[in-house]
Order: C-alpha cells, then sequence, then structure tokens
C-alpha cells in the first residue's frame, strides 16, 4: 500500500493555492492524476518523488517512511527508490542509450535487468547509439527503461507522452501497459488525454485546486462526464448545400466531421468558431460557446 | 636574442593559474548555481569586482596584506617563513584572484543552462549531488569548460596591473613577458619589445582560435 497525505502551499502563476491531498493506493495498481493546469499535480507527483518538500504530511510506501513531518523524516530523493519519468525526458546526452540505463545500477546490481528493459522497450537494437540520434518517442522508452532499471517501488510519470505524435503515443501506450503488467509496479502517471487515462489506468484521481475532487475507477470518472452531456465539442468550418439539405463541416479533436444541419443554425457561425453540437434532436443541434 | 625568461614565467604562471582556478571555480560556480540567498549575491559581487576594478586597486591591496609590516604578511612570515610580496607565489594569488570571474563565469553560465530535470533524473536514480556533478552536470557542459580555461589561461598573459604592483620587476622571478615589454619599451629597446610583443599577441590569437574551432566541434554534437 502506498498512502499519502500531504499539505504545501504552491505559489502559482494566478496567486497562492493549497495543496492539501490524502490517498491510498493499492500495491501494484497503475492510476492517473487528472485535473486542469494549475492544479498541483506536478507538485504532488515531485513531492513523491523528494524534489519538492511538503509543508506537513506523510508519504509511506510499502511499510517504508519516506516522510512524516512529525518525526522530522525526510528521505531525499536518492534514497527513495522511486522512478521518475519526465516529459523532457531528461535523458543524459553525454551517454548512450545504454549506458543512459547503466547509470541507474551500482556497482554490485546485476546487469541482466538491463537486458531485460531493452527487450521490453524494443531498444536492443538501439542499445550503442547517441541519444540525440533518437526520436522523441524512443527517447522517452529510454527513459522509461531507465527509471524502471533499480527496480522502483513507484513509478512516476509526468506527462510522459504529451510531447510525442499521436501513433507513437498510441505505441508507447502499449508499452507502458506491457511494463506495468511484467514488473506489477505502482505507477502514477499525470495526463490530460482521458483516451489514455481510460486505456491504461484503473483509478484516476481527480485534482481540482489542490484537493482531491474525486478518487475512483477511470472509466467511471469519464462516463459520467459524458454521459451528462451527450454532445461533442469541437470548431465550426464551413456549411455546405447538397441536393436534399444543408452539411456542417467540423473539426471535432483531429478529425473532420460531416454532420447534416439546419441552416438557420450556421447563419452567424464564422469559421473558427468553438461550438458544442447536441445530438438530442434530429437534425443535429448547435450552440456556439 | 631576446632573454627567454619572461616568456617562460608568463606560460608557468598563466598555467598554474589556471590549474588552481579550475578546481577552485567548480565548486564556487556549483554553490552559486544552487543558492538565491543573500550570500550568494554577496559571493556573486566579490567573484566579479576584478572585472570592474582597476588591476592596480587589486594590487595595491594585496601588496599591503602581504606586506611583512601588516599582520597578514606578519602572520605568514613569522608561522610559514613564506614572504609574497614580490614573490612568484604572490603573483600567482594575485592572478588567481584577478582571474576568477574568468573561470567562474562560463562555468555558471553552463550549470544555470542545463534543465534541473537532468539533476533531477540523476538523484532519482540513487545517485548523490557529487555524483551527479561529475557525471551528469560536468560532461553536458563541456564547451564552458573548455571557454572558461581557455579564457582563464588568455587572461593570466595578458595581466600587465596586478602582477606589476605585486611582483615589482625581479628577473627570473616576477618579470613576466607582459612587464618585460613595457621593461624594454622604457630602455628604448623597441626591438626586444617587438619580440616579446610578438609572442604575446601570437599565443593569444592560437589559444582564441583554438578555441572557437573545438567550441565549433563540441556544439556539432550537443543538442541540449
Amino acid at each position: 500500500m502506498t498512502h499519502f497525505s500531504l499539505q504545501k502551499m504552491l505559489h502559482a502563476a494566478d496567486g497562492p493555492l493549497k495543496l492539501n491531498v490524502n490517498c491510498d493506493i493499492e500495491d501494484g495498481a497503475f492510476i492517473s492524476l487528472y485535473g486542469p493546469s494549475g492544479a498541483g499535480k506536478t507538485s504532488l507527483l515531485r513531492m513523491l518523488a523528494g524534489f519538492m518538500k511538503p509543508d506537513n504530511g506523510m508519504i509511506k510506501v510499502n511499510d517504508e517512511v519516506w516522510f512524516d513531518s512529525e518525526n522530522k523524516i525526510n528521505l531525499v530523493s536518492q534514497k527513495r527508490v522511486v522512478g521518475f519519468v519526465f516529459q523532457d525526458y531528461a535523458l543524459f546526452p553525454n551517454m548512450n542509450v545504454e549506458e543512459n540505463i547503466l547509470y541507474a545500477l551500482t556497482k554490485n546490481d546485476s546487469k541482466k535487468i538491463i537486458e531485460e528493459l531493452l527487450e521490453l522497450t524494443a531498444l536492443t537494437g538501439l542499445r550503442n547509439k547517441k541519444i540525440q540520434m533518437l526520436s522523441g518517442g524512443q527517447q522517452q522508452r529510454v527513459a522509461l527503461a531507465r527509471a524502471l532499471a533499480r527496480r522502483p517501488k513507484l513509478l512516476l510519470l509526468d506527462e510522459p507522452l504529451s510531447a510525442i505524435d499521436n501513433e507513437m503515443r498510441s505505441n508507447l501506450q502499449q508499452t507502458l501497459l506491457s511494463i506495468h503488467s511484467h514488473y506489477k509496479v505502482t505507477s502514477i502517471i499525470v495526463s490530460h488525454d482521458i483516451n489514455e487515462i481510460v486505456k491504461l489506468t484503473s483509478k484516476t484521481i481527480h485534482l481540482q485546486n489542490g484537493i482531491i475532487e474525486r478518487y475512483a475507477p477511470s472509466s467511471e470518472i469519464f462516463s459520467d462526464q459524458s454521459g451528462k452531456i451527450n454532445s461533442l465539442k469541437g470548431f465550426f468550418l464551413s456549411v455546405e448545400k447538397n441536393e436534399i439539405n444543408y452539411v456542417a463541416v467540423i473539426l471535432v479533436g483531429q478529425q473532420l466531421v460531416k454532420i447534416n444541419c439546419d441552416e438557420e443554425d450556421t447563419r452567424n457561425l464564422q469559421k473558427g468558431d468553438e461550438i458544442e453540437i447536441s445530438f438530442k434532436g434530429a437534425p443535429a443541434f448547435f450552440r456556439k460557446l | 636574442m631576446i632573454e627567454p625568461t619572461p616568456i617562460f614565467l608568463t606560460l608557468e604562471l598563466a598555467f598554474l593559474t589556471t590549474i588552481i582556478l579550475f578546481f577552485l571555480a567548480i565548486p564556487v560556480a556549483r554553490w552559486l548555481s544552487l543558492n538565491k540567498n543573500i550570500f550568494k549575491t554577496i559571493t556573486e559581487v566579490v567573484v566579479s569586482l576584478p572585472l570592474v576594478l582597476p588591476p592596480t586597486v587589486i594590487g595595491f591591496y594585496l601588496l599591503l596584506a602581504f606586506s611583512p609590516s601588516h599582520s597578514f604578511g606578519k602572520f605568514l612570515e613569522n608561522y610559514f617563513d613564506i614572504r609574497l610580496a614580490f614573490s612568484f607565489g604572490g603573483l600567482l594569488i594575485g592572478s588567481v584572484i584577478y582571474s576568477l570571474p574568468f573561470m567562474v563565469h562560463p562555468i555558471l553560465s553552463g550549470l544555470t543552462s542545463l534543465p534541473s530535470s537532468l539533476e533531477e533524473a540523476s538523484l532519482s536514480l540513487g545517485k548523490s549531488k557529487t555524483q551527479t556533478l561529475f557525471n551528469v552536470l560536468l560532461p553536458n557542459i563541456k564547451p564552458s569548460i573548455l571557454t572558461a580555461i581557455v579564457l582563464t589561461f588568455a587572461h593570466t598573459i595578458g595581466e600587465f596591473g596586478v602582477v606589476l604592483m605585486i611582483g615589482g620587476n625581479i628577473p627570473g622571478k616576477t618579470n613576466v613577458a607582459s612587464i618585460a615589454v613595457y621593461d624594454e619599451v622604457e630602455a628604448l629597446n623597441y626591438h626586444d619589445a617587438n619580440m616579446y610583443a610578438t609572442f604575446l599577441i601570437g599565443i593569444s590569437v592560437t589559444i582564441l582560435f583554438l578555441l572557437y574551432f573545438s567550441n565549433r566541434k563540441l556544439q556539432e554534437v550537443k543538442i541540449l
């Protein structure tokens, strides 16, 4: 069991924010940390890793106390056996792929895990490559392998896939899943991508304004939202007329969607306007946001 | 033919100053890169002072400090039998102080230009701060370190004011090439002055050329 209850005054861009969180995570769970920018997600992760000192509270991982303000215990990062995957990869440019992963080991550690990790992250063929020669997706694979080399008790991933293009992203999500099922390490991922969260994680911490709004199974948190709204948000591009009726062209996410519509609805819309498409009646109904 | 000792003295002084400053500047720059308190500001002022002060001012106060008629100089002479005024040792200390910013500043700006995640990654992989400094941070600021070393060396070669104040002009001990030029001109010996001056120009151009050439090479492989 991983337990944390932490308080910290944060100084965000839009004023001070009091982070006050309390949570228990089962061993081997893969959970996500979701919420708007500035809600304190990254700060929470950094406190767990030992990069930032909480004002008050306690962190306990598998009965080992990492932080306890009352008893003045605060293990430094190097003592916490934690794996951290950064958004900017943070690989060491002076080392090649294999050396980056080897760096995590001490002299007495068996090197066997290196082969295993290279295999799991599909990096075996790139082991002697310079970091600068790799694509973003490959770099993040190295960072992941490196973070796991010490067999961490807690794996923390701070928006690891946000700088990676869509195709590579779903590829890496598969890698994350297979690594998690292989090592069963308790993992927390910060993500804004609902698709990613539902695919990877069993539970989600929904953080808002420094407090945990909800901590529930991921599918539950996000199905509630979509069930209630029954609509899509997108950007209006144009309206075309065919033989029978009018068709609006709308950009929803990365896809162009054509929807039958009422010409009147589109009259005061301009290209690029953000709209909400409601499916409650037919034809679809648009409302300008 | 000119007397070669001033040239050797100049090279010896520059070489020793660079080595001492290299080991001195790394902890100073590291400390400055980690701290944000008032002591950091004070240290920055002290380190940068030789950039703005006339060298004669530094030389003057060092001369007073080293003089056996003042407490520090007396202490050195009584307890260690060392007399720094008008000696090569005194010259070396003066050079170290005078060239300090040229070693500290490039290393400091190299360290602060690295993303903090690099250090955090190393710490989270179980390494100490010292291991992180030597295995991750310093190897990734090689161009800055090279710049620091070369500028310090070159700047020490070009030193004049401090050297003149605390070294005097003792042949074979403190008479470095920059002073020799001045001496020969005073003696209206333009031919010899020209020889020393040509040597100084030659070595400065060579050093700077090597610096920019190798930094270009280093930057080609660096993407950070």
